[in-house]
């Protein structure tokens, strides 16, 4: 009879065993290293009615890699993966620029709204086919998305022409650089889709079933969960998140280079869910650990330039927390070959369930 | 199988009545797809029937045809690795800033190949032995090798040393075509590879681990030791195509090769390997490469079509091998 | 109640050949994983040149014992003598260097090989290092050939069907030249006329004096083919028999048998049921059958009723269960609920029609780990209510105190992580789950497995209480006490098919035991 293990621990062993801990402490000490470089680092001045400063620039930089980070969540939480978020941003992008230039009133708000509005629909079009590959013709999610996203470079290529199209819109150019209520516009606009996200999984049904079905797949369905409708959903908003983010992107030049809009953004983002203590494996997610993720890049950018390091070197350092997140989240102890006691080192702590105890054939120890 | 006594085939009826092993159908297809691809082309474009455009395929291409052996490789035990394209740049700026300190070229060669070998190794240890997934360690293996070379130089380097221009121009000629060293190396390659998966117990054991791992453990064969070593040729493979890939463009840069392990992965699949492991052939790889070297060619022939279009088509390709991979899959199964 | 107390015996009965040495002894073997013992004290010999049957049901440690001596598991205490010699196995591949070979139900072959690699990779002929494919094809076929074995060693091995595979298997471990081949329930997947040939190579290996471990729960065959078997139960052993001198009534009763249980004392809670048999049934199901695993068989259940499966492993009730739950595609029969008739084809069809099921594994079918308590009971629910429609909050703590309650689960707390209950909680919390959909047919296959006794209990009287209610339960349970305990109706089920069903009119486990194994004797002569 086993008694729920957290009840007898105390209130700082609680704190410290909280899955939010180590990114937030990692993020902490990124903060630090900065000040200790640049003592101003933390400064926030006010000026013309909008806050400026180191963190106002880390918090609207991180919008475009939180937003695609937020829908490789979900799609990360049914164990699958993403690839083509940037191709999609990119598309996304192109579109909503053509869009913008080819109108009547290049400068209309109405424009702006029109354009994006058909960007964000092409983009849920285009996450719904990656969801049908992986959930009705059962691809694997890696290759499935691997297609669009070599594909999805070529299309937006083929919308904007090959050109890099400029367009002149303030509205547009607000999503990137707009403020409001002193904060910058690319980071509400971050933080209301997290929000949203939040609300939609939370507040529905929608994040249980989720997590359901990349915890065990089997179990789910045979309790009735229509996994196929779920996953192509997350999908679907991945493109959607994705979108936005190019927009976001497109919005920060006012213009959109088909070629390198959002390259490699889907790395960035998959980083930040596994720095978020998601697992790659699936199952249980954190909306919040992204969010924290996501700064932690933005800020890791930051930190290289701030050093006087070159800004290129951002990759080593991202090697580095790529290699340290992950052997910290392996499974420690190599069982040795032969299983003696399968109930009694399962890591996962399951007591009890040794009528079932079937033990795996640990990997050789030797070759 | 007994011996009945029926009349010799005859050798036309024999080649009427011969069907493949279902075994080689991915590779044959993508063979008729390139042979498809070459006589469309030859039809519509002036010239394009010269088997020069052939050969030029292959000088074109050699570091990537390399790549797509290693890859290979690792994607026949059903893992990844997404590290080559950075090894590759890694690869030419070693070149570039060994040469640029003196060293001798031979030794900057050993220097280059010495460490893609190193990333290799490292990345099958996280692996096998760490359990990450493949995907995540040769992420990592990516931003280490991309940070290297930002680390060696954050500009460009140019290679001018005779040693590695005359290996770039070196060329052997017969009749009216050529083909340079760097493909025959390439091809060597090729027919390395091919052998060792083919006729050595290593290479038989990476079919093994990708047709069930926990079998090849009871059966008894080397898992740990294959499933490091495939990302090791990888490595190897990477830091080679790397060298040729130098000799292509004479000068060390970090951004250099983006993107390439993606063209290998696709050439991979294009070529009918499985991603899940355990079914493809290095040859097949090869004619990927040179499905996907085709289509540039015939697009630059063609002078119509943005060069935007490779991607497209090159992602439509992909689409309708990895459906028809599922689909017979799902017979089998 | 009948007492057959039958006490594990401490030596073989009979003796064999004598003056022949057994190529294998196990001695006072014994393996503990945690809490629970899973062999306790086994010996076990094995001579050449016979075949030997490991008989038990499930969790009578057979495979336990299987995995001891291929080097699987590692010994807490006893020895193994091979050959004179004690031995202690490290690995699988120290077990196969000293000639123990194993072909498993799974087969655990490389389907994408040829056949002749699979032989033989590992060991293959070399010339300057790389393999000599032709010696290699040469060496297989000769192999091959030897075991009457007719197929190309080139092909692939995948495109055999499974029956081949295991012969390739087999012909390995010929190649390793193994003094002991152990067949791990070779014949689950087999037709008649692949066990004929799967048997007339055992017989030509017995005679070549290769000591054959014959693991199975097909009665027949096992009498077929079998020399000696050794018969398992919960762990310790139960008697070494020659199967000339054992009847199939006996054997079955020794695998069974009875213990002196707190829950042989639970009477039957006699409450007045209205099996409403005169209605129409509120499922039918009509020939349905599946393709490997279940022969086209036909059911009707009624409110209030409890019908129980009874059979031993492997006898299709848990394949007919998933059946008609639509866990599994039947290919042929339907099945007819209410008016709609249809061939089930997802769990969610039937769940909308009002069926329930627990599966039998829970930890790969049920139970989701990571989640709450409060999650996992909720979670049909939910999922049938779609992901727009979230379940209340006052509803969701009303209903899961009110389970919580009900079927005693402890921790108390709906908060708990589902992972971190004992067995018997998480069951309970798997049926919670079920009840909650209201259902009007419910199907447990094995709740009670591997749980304490309070909760065995516990779930039994729920089940009664549901029924009395006016649910339709079938009920699947390897202790066939609990089964008749609870039943109104019986099914006995054997070989994947069902042989016979009757009212539990007092049935008693004598009864059921002599249908199981009474039904073979009539049948031995008409069966292949």
């Amino acid at each position: 009879m086993a008694e729920s293990p957290t009840t007898s621990v105390s209130g700082l062993q609680r704190l410290l065993r909280h899955q939010l801990v180590w990114p937030v402490l990692a993020l902490v000490v990124l903060l630090l290293v900065n000040v200790a470089a640049k003592p101003g680092f933390f400064d926030i001045r006010m000026q013309d009615g909008h806050l400026y400063g180191n963190l106002i620039d880390i918090v609207r930089n991180s919008a475009p890699v939180l937003l695609v980070a937020l829908g490789m969540t979900l799609v990360i939480a049914t164990r699958g993966i993403d690839l083509s978020v940037g191709a999609i941003a990119a598309i996304s992008a192109a579109v909503a620029c053509t869009r913008i230039v080819g109108a009547a009133d290049e400068g209309a708000l109405t424009t702006a709204v029109m354009a994006c509005t058909y960007a964000l629909a092409v983009c849920i079009l285009l996450g719904a086919w990656n969801g049908f590959l992986v959930s009705v013709l059962g691809i694997q999610p890696i290759i499935a998305t691997l297609i669009l996203m070599v594909a999805g470079r070529g299309i937006s290529m083929a919308i904007t022409d090959g050109q890099i199209t400029t367009v002149h819109n303030n509205t547009f150019s607000d999503l990137a650089t707009g403020y409001v209520l002193t904060l910058p516009v690319a980071f509400l606009i971050a933080l209301g889709v997290c929000a949203l996200t939040a609300v939609l999984t939370r507040r529905t049904a929608l994040g249980m079933l989720i997590e359901a079905v990349g915890i065990n797949p089997e179990a789910s369905r045979l309790a009735g969960v229509r996994s196929r409708t779920i996953i192509w959903t997350v999908y679907a908003f991945s493109g959607l998140c994705a979108g936005i983010a190019g927009l976001v992107i497109a919005a920060n030049t006012n213009s959109v280079n088909a070629n390198s809009l959002g390259l490699w953004i889907e790395l960035d983002a998959i980083l930040a869910v596994v720095i978020g203590g998601t697992s790659l494996a699936g199952g249980r997610f954190s909306l919040m650990g992204t969010l924290i993720g996501a700064l932690f890049i933005a800020t890791l950018a930051r930190t290289v330039n701030n050093i006087g390091i070159p800004s290129d070197l951002n990759y080593l350092f991202k090697a580095i927390v790529v290699i340290a997140v992950c052997l910290l989240q392996s499974p420690k102890v190599r069982s040795v070959f032969r299983v003696r006691r399968p109930g009694a080192t399962g890591s996962s702590g399951s007591v009890g369930s040794a009528g079932s105890a079937t033990p795996t054939l640990a990997k050789a120890g030797r070759s | 199988m007994s011996a009945t006594t029926v009349p010799a085939d005859s050798l036309w009826d024999r080649v009427r009545g011969f069907t493949p092993p279902p075994r080689y159908l991915p590779v044959l297809a993508t063979l008729a797809l390139l042979v498809g691809m070459f006589s469309v082309g030859g039809v519509r474009y002036e010239g394009f029937s010269d088997p020069q455009v052939v050969l030029s395929l292959f000088i074109d291409n050699a570091f990537l045809i390399v790549l797509a052996v290693g890859m290979t490789f690792v994607i026949l035990t059903g893992g990844i690795d997404l590290s080559v394209g950075s090894v590759v740049a890694l690869s030419t700026m070693i070149a570039a800033k060994t040469l640029q300190l003196g060293w001798p070229p031979y030794l900057s060669m050993a220097a280059v190949l010495a460490t893609g070998t190193l990333l290799g190794l490292l990345m099958g240890l996280l692996i096998h032995y760490f359990d990450i997934q493949p995907f995540i360690a040769t992420l990592a293996g990516l931003f280490l090798a991309r940070g290297l070379t930002y680390l060696i130089s954050v500009e460009s380097i140019s290679i001018s040393d005779s040693t590695f221009t005359n290996l770039a121009f070196k060329t052997v000629t017969f009749g009216d075509y050529y083909l340079r060293w760097t493909a025959i190396i390439a091809l060597a390659v090729v027919a390395i590879g091919a052998y060792v998966l083919a006729r050595t117990r290593f290479g038989r054991t990476v079919y093994a681990i990708g047709g069930n791992e926990s079998s090849a453990m009871l059966m008894g064969l080397r898992v740990a030791f294959t499933k490091v070593g495939v990302y090791v040729i990888s490595g190897f493979c990477a830091s080679l195509g790397g060298l040729l890939f130098s000799f292509y463009i004479l000068s060390g840069n970090s951004l250099h090769a983006i993107g390439m392990e993606l063209d290998a992965i696709a050439a991979v699949v294009i070529g009918g390997t499985l991603l899940t492991g355990g079914r493809g052939y290095v040859v097949g790889s090869l004619l990927g490469v040179m499905v996907l070297g085709m289509i540039k060619t015939l697009i630059s022939f063609d002078g119509t079509l943005s060069s935007y279009w490779i991607r497209i088509i090159t992602g439509a390709l992909l689409l309708a091998f990895v459906v028809v991979q599922r689909f017979a899959s799902r017979r089998r199964t | 109640m009948t007492q057959m107390d039958v006490t594990p015996a401490a030596q073989a009965a009979t003796p064999v050949v004598a003056g022949v040495d057994p190529v294998i002894e196990m001695r006072d073997i014994s393996i503990g994983f945690g809490a629970v013992q899973a062999l306790d004290a086994v010996s076990v010999r094995l001579y050449p040149g016979e075949v030997h049957a490991l008989m038990g049901e499930n969790g009578a440690g057979k495979s336990t014992l299987i995995k001891a001596l291929t080097g699987v598991y590692s010994i807490d205490s006893g020895r193994i003598v091979v050959g004179g010699v004690e031995r202690e196995f490290g690995s699988p591949a120290a077990a196969q260097e000293a000639g123990i070979s194993t072909v498993y139900q799974e087969v655990n072959l490389l389907p994408n090989l040829t056949v002749a690699e699979n032989m033989l990779l590992g060991r293959e002929p070399r010339r300057f290092g790389a393999i000599n494919v032709r010696a290699m094809n040469r060496r297989a076929r000769a192999t091959l050939e030897g075991l009457g074995i007719d197929i190309d060693p080139t092909s692939e091995l995948g495109e055999h069907p499974i029956a081949v595979q295991q012969l390739v298997a087999i012909a390995r471990a010929v190649d390793v030249e193994a003094r002991v081949l152990i067949l791990d329930e070779p014949t689950s997947s087999l037709d008649a006329d692949e066990v004929a040939k799967l048997f007339e190579v055992m017989r030509g290996l017995r005679d070549q004096g290769v000591a054959i471990v014959f693991v199975s729960h097909f009665l027949d065959q096992v009498y077929e083919i079998a020399d000696r078997m050794t018969i398992l139960r919960n762990g310790k052993l139960v008697e070494e028999r020659m199967v000339a001198d054992t009847t199939q009534l006996e054997l079955v009763k020794l695998m069974i048998g009875r213990e002196l249980e707190v829950l042989d004392r639970i009477d039957r809670k006699v409450s007045a049921r209205t099996a409403d048999e005169s209605g129409s049934p509120v499922l039918k199901a009509i020939g349905v059958g599946r393709k490997g695993s279940l022969e086209a068989t036909d059911l009707e259940l009624y409110d209030g009723e409890v019908i129980g499966l009874a059979g031993l492993l492997g006898s299709g009730r848990t394949e007919l269960a998933r059946l008609l739950f639509g866990a599994d595609s039947a290919d042929t029969g339907e099945v007819v609920i209410g008016s709609e008739r249809r061939r089930l084809r997802s769990p969610r069809h039937a769940i909308d029609r009002k069926v329930a099921f627990s599966s039998e594994d829970r930890k790969a079918e049920g139970v989701v780990g990571d989640l709450t308590v409060a999650d996992n009971m909720l979670l049909a629910l939910q999922a049938s209510r779609g992901w727009l429609r979230p379940i209340p909050q006052t509803t969701r703590t009303r209903l899961v105190e009110q389970y919580l309650e009900a079927l005693d689960i402890r921790p108390r707390d709906g908060a708990a992580l589902m992972r971190n209950l004992s067995g018997g909680n998480q069951q309970k919390v798997l049926l919670a789950r079920w009840l909650i959909t209201d259902p009007e047919i419910l199907i447990l296959d094995e709740p009670t497995r591997g749980i304490d006794i309070g909760a065995k209990a516990q779930i039994q009287a729920k089940v009664a209480e549901l029924a009395a209610q006016g649910m339709a339960v079938v009920f699947i349970s390897a202790e066939l006490e609990e089964v008749l305990r609870l039943s109104d109706r019986l099914v006995v089920m054997r070989d994947r098919r069902k042989i016979e069903e009757r009212p539990n009119d007092d049935v008693s486990v004598g009864d059921v035991l002599e249908i199981i194994a009474g039904e073979s004797r009539e049948e031995e002569g008409s069966r292949g």
